[in-house]
């Protein structure tokens, strides 16, 4: 039986369409970027829709004003232009705002860290975990597969607020159940295994899927986590499964040391006083112009499946 | 609008507006005062005026017409239009600035009667387009009024919203410039010249009117022919007014906008009234 590849952003919207036939509170943004599952929305909701253009700041202030007035928004583009573009338009009329007048508004971003492979720097998103964990009142999402996503349409309506989804650019095959995923939980525990926990989000669980699978082989047996929320997971829950392993990769497709995943572990080693040691791995402050495919690019970086696996070993026979 | 006791009346309520700004920047030395006193009158009308709808005690009705002040740090002459009409009372308007107090240097939404956040520029007409859009969606008749500075239009943002209000079609969208010329470093025509402000505007789709802003009986006949008129525009009142007006010290100078009152003229300007 072949396993389907799917992207994130088409079974998200998808959902999301099937949704706007139960209600009508609903409204959906882009700054002219699209989907074939978006065209059949807009062709049957048309009125439930705006293109905005390629104006990411009037995407989101557009965004505001209809959730104050009591739409449930969702606004799409690539993700370095719907978070970096117009951070202070989310910063005011999103984070600062809603302390005053609620809202409940998504935003998705497509093309997390290095997706979008040969488009270049201008379109990797390396920084958006940092920056959306920044902002008070923030949900960040980072789904690893597109099971996961299917379930965001449904979470975002039945919990208000400011989420930012972290999506994907590439079809990809399933790695959970629907029945694993908890939001609020924010995690799955995908294989438990001695000594060393993978602790990844997005694109980099299935690397470290690939290396559990890899270094079984050479007897090792590693952890591997999927956390997909990253503002807010269950702390307690994530500290008992972390306490149980002595060294933590901490794995994303981000700049490192700056406040994204890595931060996030490090607060939760600090705040529960456990043991582990974190071992960071993702791109370190830089950028690069590398042209080529996601894993040459993870190479050039210096963070490719070949040099985690280094990382592994060298821990092993510590 | 001929009703001269109508006007009368609107003029004396702007006198009194000049008058609590005027103290307020006494008490509170930190408020944009020069900003502010370009723009009582377009307040005064606007609020004054039997123009729009609004719910001093259940600010947020949603039959209100929604009022959208982007320049928010210019608008401290608002705060004693909305004490006067019973969004808050009067004795508050003594706490601007001060610790615990709902009223800053600069507006925000914790303030009844304001309705999103101010003070950083270029924000509020594009919230006004997403409000705007929400209302023709719900086939609601209400307008979104937003106030802008000369100086703001400075901001990439605005020109992204003025394109997206015309190509939708926002006819329930009213810009209302308050043109006074001068941004915070100098003339707004010699750090960036908008001109022909106008001219743009209408290269945009938008309708415009040209107007003395401190002009009631102008400001009057603008605000109430826009808010009337369903022609498948957005409209712009640029009005044209002088920053610090009212106030010698300030009046048209470059750097007004970071200049205080002294004490001594206040109180000097006072008498007068």
């Amino acid at each position: 039986m072949s396993i389907p590849l799917k992207t994130m952003r088409d079974v998200f919207i998808e959902k999301l369409h099937g949704l706007m036939r139960e209600r009508d509170d609903i409204f959906f943004l882009t700054a002219d970027f699209g989907s074939p599952k978006l065209d059949a929305m807009i062709e049957e909701f048309p009125d439930n829709f705006i293109n905005v253009g390629i104006s990411e700041q009037n995407l989101i202030n557009v965004s505001a004003g209809l959730a104050i007035e009591g739409w449930n928004v969702y606004a799409y583009a690539i993700a370095p232009f719907i978070t970096m573009r117009c951070y202070e338009q989310i910063r005011v009329n999103l984070s600062l705002l809603s302390l005053e007048r609620p809202m409940n508004v998504t935003l998705i971003g497509v093309g997390a860290g290095v997706s979008y492979d040969v488009s270049g720097p201008t379109h990797h998103c390396l920084e958006d975990i940092t920056l959306m964990r920044l902002l008070p009142g923030f949900t960040v999402l980072s789904p690893s597969d597109y099971v996961t996503a299917e379930m965001l349409p449904e979470y975002s309506l039945r919990e208000k607020g400011l989420k930012y989804l972290r999506f994907d650019s590439k079809p990809h095959s399933p790695i959970h159940n629907a029945g694993d995923i908890d939001f609020k939980k924010g995690f799955v525990e995908l294989k438990y295994g001695e000594k060393i926990l993978l602790l990844a989000t997005g694109y980099m669980v299935f690397v470290a899927l690939q290396l559990h699978e890899q270094l079984l082989q050479v007897g090792i047996k590693t952890g591997v986590l999927d956390i997909y929320e990253l503002s807010n997971p269950d702390n307690e829950n994530l500290s008992g499964i972390m306490e149980k392993y002595p060294h933590i990769i901490s794995m994303e497709e981000g700049i490192i040391g700056r406040g994204g995943l890595d931060s996030l572990l490090s607060e939760i080693i600090r705040l529960h006083k456990l043991d582990s040691l974190l071992h960071p791995v993702g791109i370190k402050n830089e950028y690069s112009f590398a042209i080529g495919s996601r894993n040459f690019i993870h190479n050039s970086y210096g963070f490719g499946i070949e040099h985690i696996k280094e990382l592994i070993m060298s821990i092993v026979r510590s | 609008m001929g009703n001269e006791s109508f006007i009368n009346a609107i003029t004396s309520k702007a006198k009194w507006v000049f008058s609590e700004t005027l103290k307020i920047h006494r008490s509170a030395p930190e408020t944009r005062v020069a900003s502010a006193l370009s723009c009582i009158e377009i307040f005064s009308t606007l609020y004054y005026g039997d123009l729009i709808k609004y719910y001093p005690h259940d600010p947020l009705n949603s039959d209100r017409d929604r009022v959208i002040i982007s320049k928010g740090h210019g608008s401290i002459c608002f705060y004693p239009i909305l004490a006067d009409l019973g969004f808050f009372k009067m004795d508050e308007l003594k706490n601007v600035g001060q610790e615990g107090s709902f009223l800053g240097g600069i507006p925000d939404p914790i303030i009844p009667g304001y309705e999103t956040i101010n003070g950083s520029l270029g924000h509020g007409l594009g919230v006004a387009c997403g409000i705007a859009v929400s209302l023709k969606r719900r086939k609601k008749n209400q307008n979104v009024i937003v106030i802008v500075g000369d100086g703001e239009l400075n901001e990439g943002s605005n020109w992204e919203a003025i394109n997206f209000a015309a190509h939708h079609k926002l006819d329930n969208l009213l810009l209302i410039i308050d043109d006074n010329k001068i941004s915070m470093l100098n003339f707004s025509a010699r750090i960036i010249n908008a001109a022909p402000l106008s001219e743009k505007f209408a290269a945009f789709g938008w309708e415009i009117s040209d107007i003395d802003g401190h002009d009631i009986p102008a400001l009057y006949t603008a605000i109430s022919t826009c808010l009337k008129s369903r022609n498948k525009k957005p409209k712009v009142i640029s009005a044209h007014t002088v920053k610090g007006r009212g106030v010698p010290s300030l009046e048209n100078k470059p750097l007004s906008h970071i200049m205080n009152i002294k004490s001594e003229e206040i109180d000097e300007i006072l008498r007068g009234i």
